[in-house]
């Protein structure tokens, strides 16, 4: 069993007594130890810019040109934070209870109480740094809901939080590059982590622009590299986010918790080709205002596919409002792993909307007229407006709150979402899965910490909308800050360890040595052929809906394009230049092995869970089956070689909230 | 650096300084065109003959216009300046540049339009300025008749150099009881003439164009620069800068060679 | 669809460039424009003649801001409002000759190909685009209320995403409009009025010795920037450089 080091006493004073008995630095000794941070996302920024304000040496890498770029700036709808704002009764209890629930009792109950904990500082933080959130007539902050709660708790900056959150941090990061505190490796990626005597002591970096590798030594190293969703080749997930750096570290000794769990977010825009290079989400916001259907018969369905009948036209009572209709508590606002799954059962048995019958509607018609069209009129005094008044009234306050995605819906699609109703599908979003960490966010490598969504730790089998950009900042901003003071207090008569110590220099041989070996496979096939391939088995064998015979086939496939990719994947140009190619490629051999662990932790895992659906296990209505006797735990994947692992478990325990079936109905 | 050389040696304290002169010369050219309107009049011009001599006489008058040229000069060399540093900050040019689905034409080519204007103004002023206070112009005398005020002129021969002489003055006024002779600088003949020439009238016509063109962009660009940029006010600075500095203003100047030329 | 791409090929910062031609057949009209150009890439790597276009690209979503092409003479394409990612197909006819270059400002060095370094807004922000607080140093976030009105504004000067389209459609190459966004924002904040002068007298002269041109206002950054910020954010940076030389103790 893995000891997950969380401190003593009741939950609410576990946090606050970690703080007050946490061993110190001093601040001249702070000087003195120097940090890496990989990855510039909302964890990686706000980690390095607070660190550094700290007193610490930090040293900060990302591969994209800026670290603006990390793909937190993505994130659309929201981030939540217990302040409860609205007076709607809202607590720090409340929000760790939904998201303890919304990830299916398969998260730590300490980690997920002190992230509730700090969730109000974050937006604290974020507006003092100039995030300008969405505000009310009189100045105060704006809130909206999301899925699984009750309350309103979200912050938001339209349709860009994601953006303006990353935003504030790059900004705090780059306020302590200027100062000479951080110090700034663009274009660089790491290719391995250097451990010392059981220790974590560094990275292997290649400088992606003159493709030199680098040495990097730091007393600890804070690995805050994203999630691994791009082991689907399609999934909202930016190209270039990878598994690499936690990969590495993986297979240097830290492991790799719940690799199955893979949140399918229920809107996407729907696939148009095989040309497709990613999937574009549609913010979980929208489902405050669009209804999600499909028709009620078959025939409808099939006359909307082959074009002869236009949705608008199908009457009220031949639509089956089928989220509504399963769960009228929580209705459209069901959390994301129930409103997928339900979204496939009525494509599966024949519903779906588009040609490939892979798309259900997101209709804002009915709001845009009768909610927000009302309000309007109401407010203009107009007590007898038309339809057509409705509608352009509403028009405009759909066009306030979700303009950009409307923008980007028909930019991308070429249909006007205000006119017809929107086609949504699940696809890949977020893995829940990652580095195994401690209370500590500590993985086993002393010294090596994953943050966000690179670690394992807050969000259990299912991650509640709006709670990946509170983790990210909670970790980076509040929680790594006093953590890494208990391992950093024993290392401060450690001097700075020479780059050319053999661990440096082995290390970086065997980086070079895989570089120029894929290099020199010079075999027929480009790079995407396998990614395309590694996707396509894992979306239809370790998606949605995940069964013992898929899985065990899944694995001796991908174990084949290993070994295809290996001898045939072709690799142009060469190791000492700008070579994205060649990025990729490491990447994506990275993916392939992630990708049979993937399989052999969901087939190990014999329950349905969150995002972890297997057909095998669910009630007579559908819904996820947990058997909480057997599987209350953390999968903790510990590497010995390509293709084998052996298992250890974290229990969890739950001492504040009573496990029970989940039920948004 | 103190603050005033480093501000005006900013990338925007440069700016500043193209946005003031130019502000201040679109200034002159309401003055300059309000005076020159009295080419139009029909009285031999007298008017304008007097108006030449108040405009080069009156102290306060000089002082701006020394303050003018002054002007001209730094708005002229500074912006020339100001183009290159600007080509320099795109050592490879684009291929393919497709300007106008972005910007106006005249706002990419205010360093051209500027240029056209710099030569026009040489021209004008050795043409005029030059010739009137250093050169070789004639005198008129002018009879009025107080009563109703009918005017006649009579050029003075001016190679008769006797009676040239004691006319050091640019005007003089002698009431003669019921009538008023006046003996003026004749700058309006010197106009009169030099507007027959149909490669002058050609250089102020496309010199105007110039003028309206750089108008167009420099007049609300110059609020830009200052900072001035409202949705409350800027219609009423487009107006101003399209109406009545891209369009009068390089109306009424283009009339007058015109009018010369075809009268 | 049959589209002719006449792409800018270059070897590294140091070589020189130029256009090379390839024919690009069966485009979807559905396809992204960066999609056609991993199709094109993917058979540069299959046929081995020739090494794939490096290009600059990550999110494909609109809000990264790191794709960066100048296609047929303007940032971004034909489009407005438009990221280069966002840019489909279905904007181009069959048959079309489509030229493609890299931003071009001797502030922004092509790296290869399409690529470019655009560090130099990584050092404008870090001379002053932030608010200097530290970590749990922070207020009540809602004690200070804001004006609707003024969040609305300083929320679409956020919005920028770094793209670099201003200066690439800059004759001038210069950077004002994503200088003046980043003032704008902090200067419509109460939070960042402490630090307003500095700021702004810090950003202006870091812009200045990086190598951008000056702005002459042409309009044109505006027009072609991806998230449409506005040019009053121009104005308001010269009244803030302005304000801040004449009008208080910093220079």
């Amino acid at each position: 069993m893995l000891d997950s080091k969380i401190p003593q006493g009741p939950i609410e004073s576990k946090w606050t007594k970690y703080k007050s008995t946490v061993p110190l630095v001093n601040p001249a000794n702070k000087r003195s130890l120097e940090i890496i941070v990989v990855g510039t996302g909302l964890a990686g920024a706000s980690a390095a810019a607070t660190l550094a304000e700290l007193g610490y040496k930090v040293k900060a890498f990302c591969f994209q040109d800026s670290p603006r770029r990390a793909h937190s700036i993505a994130a659309q709808g929201g981030i939540n934070a217990a302040k409860n704002y609205q007076n709607d009764g809202d607590s720090v209890y409340r929000l760790f209870y939904d998201t303890i629930k919304g990830g299916d009792y398969r998260a730590r109950e300490a980690n997920v109480h002190r992230l509730a904990e700090v969730s109000g500082n974050i937006i604290d933080q974020s507006v003092a740094s100039g995030v300008p959130f969405a505000r009310e007539y009189g100045g105060l902050l704006s809130n909206r809901s999301f899925g699984g709660t009750q309350v309103q708790r979200t912050f938001y900056a339209a349709g860009q939080t994601g953006q303006q959150l990353l935003l504030g941090a790059y900004s705090g990061l780059q306020r302590q590059v200027g100062l000479g505190n951080v110090r700034l490796y663009s274009r660089h990626e790491m290719l391995d982590v250097v451990n010392i005597d059981g220790k974590c002591r560094g990275i292997i970096a290649r400088d992606l622009v003159s493709g030199k590798l680098e040495r990097h030594f730091g007393h600890a190293v804070l690995l805050c590299t994203g999630g691994y969703g791009n082991v689907f080749f399609l999934s909202t997930n930016a190209m270039g986010s990878n598994v690499t750096a936690a990969w590495k570290a993986h297979k240097k000794g830290a492991f790799f918790g719940n690799p199955c769990y893979t949140q399918i977010h229920p809107t996407c825009i729907p696939v148009s080709g095989d040309h497709q290079s990613k999937l574009t989400l549609m913010s979980e916001s929208l489902r405050n205002d669009g209804r999600i259907w499909v028709p009620k018969r078959k025939e409808d369905a099939a006359a909307i596919r082959e074009g002869k009948l236009n949705p608008n036209d199908l009457k009220e009572e031949d639509r089956d409002y089928y989220l509504e209709r399963r769960y009228p508590a929580f209705g459209n606002l069901v959390p994301r792993d129930v409103a997928s799954r339900a979204a496939k059962e009525r494509c599966d048995a024949g519903f779906g909307v588009n040609k490939t019958g892979e798309a259900v509607y997101l209709d804002f018609a009915f709001n845009m007229k009768y909610k927000y069209g009302k309000q309007v009129a109401t407010l203009k005094h107009i007590t007898d407006p038309t339809e057509e008044q409705l509608t352009a009234f509403g028009h405009e306050v759909i066009k306030e709150k979700y303009g950009n995605l409307f923008d980007m819906y028909k930019q991308i699609t070429g249909v006007d979402p205000y006119k017809n109703p929107m086609m949504i599908y699940p696809a890949v979003h977020y893995t829940m899965g990652g580095l195994w960490v401690d209370y500590n966010l500590m993985t086993t490598v002393p010294g090596l910490y994953a943050l966000g969504e690179a670690n394992f730790s807050d969000h259990g089998a299912n991650r509640l909308g709006a709670s990946a950009l509170m983790q990210g900042l909670a970790d980076g901003y509040f929680v790594i800050p006093y953590t890494i003071g208990a391992y950093l207090a024993n290392e401060i008569s450690v001097k700075p360890i020479s780059t050319d110590h053999e661990a440096f220099v082995k290390a970086e041989n065997e980086v070079s040595d895989r570089l120029n070996k894929l290099l020199a496979i010079k075999g027929t096939k480009p790079v995407d052929y396998f990614h395309k391939r590694l996707g396509k088995i894992m979306w239809d064998k370790c998606g949605m809906a995940r069964n013992v015979e898929g899985l065990t086939w899944a694995i001796s496939e991908i174990q084949k394009i290993r070994e295809e990719f290996w001898k045939d994947v072709r690799v142009p140009g060469d190791a000492n230049e700008f070579n994205p190619e060649l990025e990729k490629a490491g990447r994506v051999a990275d993916f392939i092995e992630l990708g049979e662990l993937m399989c052999k932790d969901a087939l190990e895992r014999n329950e349905s869970c969150g995002g972890h659906f297997r057909e095998d296990y669910q009630t007579e209505e559908g819904e996820a089956l947990r058997d909480d006797e057997n599987f209350k735990h953390v999968a903790a994947w510990q590497f010995n070689e390509v293709g084998n692992w052996t298992l250890n478990k974290e229990d969890l325990v739950y001492e504040n909230i009573k496990i029970a079936q989940r039920s948004y109905k | 650096m103190n603050w005033i050389t480093k501000m005006f040696s900013s990338s925007l304290g440069q700016k500043l300084i193209m946005a003031l002169t130019g502000l201040f010369l679109c200034s002159f050219l309401i003055i300059h065109m309000v005076g020159n309107l009295q080419l139009f009049k029909h009285d031999a011009g007298l008017a304008f003959n007097k108006y030449a001599v108040f405009m080069t006489t009156n102290p306060l008058i000089k002082t701006t216009s020394y303050l003018l040229y002054a002007a001209i000069l730094f708005h002229a060399f500074k912006g020339i300046a100001l183009v290159f540093q600007n080509k320099k900050a795109r050592p490879v040019k684009y291929q393919a540049f497709d300007g106008k689905a972005n910007s106006h034409w005249s706002s990419r080519n205010m360093g051209v339009l500027g240029t056209i204007i710099l030569v026009f103004v040489v021209v004008h002023m050795s043409n005029f300025w030059w010739q009137y206070k250093f050169g070789h112009v004639p005198y008129t005398k002018y009879t009025v008749n107080v009563g109703d005020n009918s005017l006649s002129s009579i050029p003075i021969d001016v190679t008769n150099e006797d009676y040239m002489k004691g006319f050091t003055e640019k005007l003089v006024v002698r009431p003669l009881g019921q009538v008023d002779e006046i003996i003026v600088k004749d700058l309006y003949r010197s106009v009169e003439l030099g507007f027959k020439e149909l490669w002058l009238v050609a250089l102020y016509i496309i010199a105007m164009a110039a003028l309206s063109f750089h108008l167009y962009h420099g007049f609300k660009s110059a609020f830009q620069t200052l900072g001035l940029n409202h949705k409350k006010y800027n219609g009423a600075i487009n107006f101003i800068g399209i109406g009545v500095f891209a369009i009068l203003i390089p109306i009424g100047f283009a009339a007058m060679p015109l009018y010369f030329f075809i009268k | 669809m049959n589209i002719n791409l006449k792409v800018w090929r270059q070897k590294n910062g140091k070589s020189q460039g130029k256009l090379v031609d390839y024919k690009v057949e069966g485009v979807s009209p559905d396809m992204s424009f960066l999609e056609m150009f991993d199709v094109l890439n993917d058979r540069l790597v299959s046929e081995g003649k020739d090494e794939p276009i490096a290009f600059d690209h990550d999110c494909r979503e609109g809000i990264c801001g790191m794709c960066s092409m100048y296609i047929n003479g303007r940032p971004h394409g034909p489009n407005q409002g438009v990221t280069t990612c966002q840019l489909h197909m279905r904007s181009f006819k069959d048959g079309d000759t489509i030229v493609v270059e890299p931003w071009r400002a001797a502030a922004f060095p092509v790296i290869k190909d399409l690529a470019v370094d655009r560090s130099a807004f990584d050092r404008i922000i870090a001379s002053g685009g932030f608010i200097s607080v530290n970590t749990g140093n922070a207020q009540d976030a809602n004690s200070l209320p804001i004006a609707k009105d003024n969040a609305d504004e300083a929320f679409a000067a956020a919005a920028c995403i770094g793209c670099g389209a201003c200066v690439a459609a800059c004759k001038n190459s210069s950077s004002m409009l994503f200088v003046s966004a980043k003032v704008s924002q902090l200067a419509l904040l109460p939070q960042g009025d402490p630090e307003r002068n500095t700021r702004v007298l810090n950003m202006v002269a870091q812009m200045d010795s990086e190598g951008f041109g000056a702005c002459t206002n042409t309009g044109a950054c505006s027009a072609e920037c991806p998230k449409e910020i506005s040019l009053t954010n121009i104005a308001r940076l010269n009244r803030e450089y302005f304000a801040a030389q004449l009008g208080s103790d910093r220079s």
